[in-house]
């Protein structure tokens, strides 16, 4: 058995025009209310660069490769926790009439404490 | 089995990762839920960073000596680059949150791009992994340096748009540069015969035309236009992310990479529509500098008023309708101005806020500084949703807010925001304008509502204002005691 995934031109087209497509439908759902927590939110989806960061990372051999990917690492982290941090902070302020109000700084989660 | 363990978890766990991004921001549809979503998310997030440290099992050969060192380098990144982020993130007003998106923005589109250099600097690529490579680091590098650009004017080290002569056609030059060096890095790598100079030093020329075009890019445009810039950005930085996963085969990355994209579009030709202009009027020409258009002068006389008697008077009222623009953050006046609606809503007064799409300083930004007030979101409408109820308001409160209830957009085919959609508070029965001074709106032209029969001014700082109209309206509760 091999769990390794391979994809030739075709198959990330695919992907490309049905994960395009998903997010146009799913983002033009989202009312105009929360376009700003939507911006900040998109932006730390994209922080999944980090991932790619840490695999060249963990599989570089020469200093150069260790300085980028270091730097890829460094700023992808940065992407995503300050994108979810601004994003839930922002959330939480959002309150239905009658609710008691939430304090600026509940529901932290910590992400990242590696 | 040394390796297949670690490759299944990897699997799932990005898998998982891809799929928690899609249903966390489907929960975003409502603010109900949009925090669990993207809480779920951020769990996304973390196991997917987490399982990626199981890639030590699966090193080359050539990276085995240094699998110790890495993996500190990769702990120590992480800590550094998502605890320093994180903090910033905590802190930052949320006045400031344009700039603040910018930044993070700018950093994930460097992700990207140090991601495909490190790819186009090793020797695994070729092909087309290879032309795609290019591609990513190039809108990576562009999204990051014209990201720090979009982030120095924002938050006011940049101040004034920098514009030449010329300036369209240095940038395109620079764009053809990148391109050509581009395609000798490419031929290079296929001929195995370098290219006069080395192939690594192409590539660093490659990335500096691309940083550099992306400056040259963002320089010219107008503070006021950054949010769309800002919008492109993450657009392009998503796109540069999903293309750093085909050529690292990771579909997590291309999955969140291209939905980003398609968000990042969505916004862009949603917040151009508001301000009346296609995204290429944004980015290639040069809006604001002093209207060209003949501005037809308005006749008629300003009526001021009192903050104490417009209070009174909106007290009295049945249904108040409040416009809220910029000017009232930058007066930080949001908390006042609640109160005085809470004390509204307790003599029976129904109040509702009406939200101009590109009201504040990026979309949606006016929404959550209402919702940091404490205002509840389901006294937030948006244009669309309210426009049609002005006409039967007994007032319309509109306070740091202009062009954007500006009736010439409707009726004035001369003036420079005819067609954009506006908020139709002139069709309130009584209006009330908060406001500094005379001074006109960003588009430099008179507002027509000012000058209605029904209209008011009332002079001077939102905040200040705020506080004379509740003092009024509780001098009113305490007489009638």
């Amino acid at each position: 058995m091999d769990f390794s995934i391979t994809m030739t031109g075709f198959v990330a087209l695919y992907i490309f025009m049905l994960a395009g497509f998903a997010g146009w439908v799913i983002i033009g759902h989202v009312p105009a209310i929360l376009h700003t927590p939507l911006m900040s939110g998109s932006n730390f989806v994209h922080g999944i660069v980090v991932v790619g960061g840490l695999f060249a990372l963990l599989n570089a051999s020469t200093v150069q490769e260790q300085a980028i990917s270091f730097v890829a690492v460094l700023l992808g982290a940065g992407n995503a926790a300050g994108g979810y941090a601004v994003t839930t902070r922002m959330l939480a302020m959002f309150r239905i009439s009658g609710a008691p109000a939430k304090p600026a700084h509940a529901r932290v989660h910590h992400i990242k404490k590696s | 089995m040394f390796t297949l363990i670690p490759q299944l978890v990897i699997g799932s766990a990005d898998l998982a990762a891809a799929f928690l991004f899609l249903f966390g921001l489907q929960r975003m549809s409502s603010p109900a839920t949009a925090l669990s979503g993207i809480s779920m998310a951020g769990i996304g997030m973390v196991a997917a960073v987490l399982a990626s440290f199981l890639y030590v099992f699966s090193v080359s050969d050539a990276a085995r000596p240094h699998l110790m060192t890495n993996v500190a380098l990769a702990l120590i990144a992480l800590a550094l680059g998502g605890g320093l982020a994180w903090w910033s993130g905590r802190k930052v007003a949320m006045t400031a949150m344009p700039e603040m998106v910018a930044l993070y923005n700018g950093m994930g589109g460097g992700a990207a791009a140090a991601v495909a250099a490190v790819e186009l600097f090793g020797t695994r690529t070729s092909g087309t992994t290879l032309g795609v490579a290019l591609l990513g680091a190039l809108i990576g590098a562009v999204s990051m340096s014209g990201s720090l650009i979009a982030w120095a004017k924002l938050s006011g080290i940049l101040s004034k748009p920098l514009r030449v002569k010329g300036q369209q056609i240095a940038n395109a030059a620079v764009m053809l540069v990148t391109l050509a060096v581009g395609g000798a890095i490419i031929f290079a790598t296929l001929s195995g015969a370098p290219l006069l100079l080395p192939t690594s030093s192409w590539i660093y020329i490659f990335f500096g035309c691309a940083l550099l075009f992306g400056v040259l890019m963002t320089l010219p445009i107008g503070g006021a236009d950054m949010p769309v810039v800002i919008s492109i950005y993450n657009a392009l930085t998503g796109l540069a992310v999903g293309l750093g996963g085909f050529v690292l085969q990771n579909p997590a990355l291309m999955i969140a990479g291209m939905v980003v994209g398609a968000a990042g579009l969505l916004l862009t030709l949603l917040m151009a529509k508001a301000m009346n202009r296609s995204v290429a009027n944004v980015v290639f020409t040069n809006f604001g500098e002093g209207a060209k258009h003949a501005a037809r002068t308005i006749k008629g006389s300003l009526r001021p008023v009192a903050a104490s008697d417009a209070g009174i008077a909106m007290r009295y009222a049945a249904k108040v309708i409040i416009v809220p623009g910029y000017g009232l953050a930058a007066a930080q006046g949001q908390q006042k101005l609640y109160e005085f609606v809470k004390l509204l809503q307790a003599a029976g007064v129904s109040v509702r806020f009406a939200i101009h799409p590109v009201a504040g300083r990026m979309p949606g930004q006016m929404d959550v500084l209402l919702a940091e007030a404490g205002v509840p979101y389901d006294m937030i409408f948006q244009l669309e949703d309210i426009n049609d109820d002005f006409a039967t308001a007994d007032a319309a409160l509109v306070i740091g807010a202009n062009d954007v209830v500006n009736p010439a957009a409707r009726t004035d085919k001369s003036s420079p925001i005819f067609g954009m959609p506006i908020l139709n508070v002139d069709k309130a029965n009584q209006v009330f304008v908060v406001k500094r001074g005379e001074g006109k709106g960003y588009a430099g032209i008179q507002n027509a509502l000012f000058y209605g029969d029904n209209c008011n001014m009332v002079y001077g700082d939102a905040q200040a204002v705020l506080v004379q109209m509740i003092e009024a309206v509780r001098g009113l509760g305490a007489a009638a005691a």
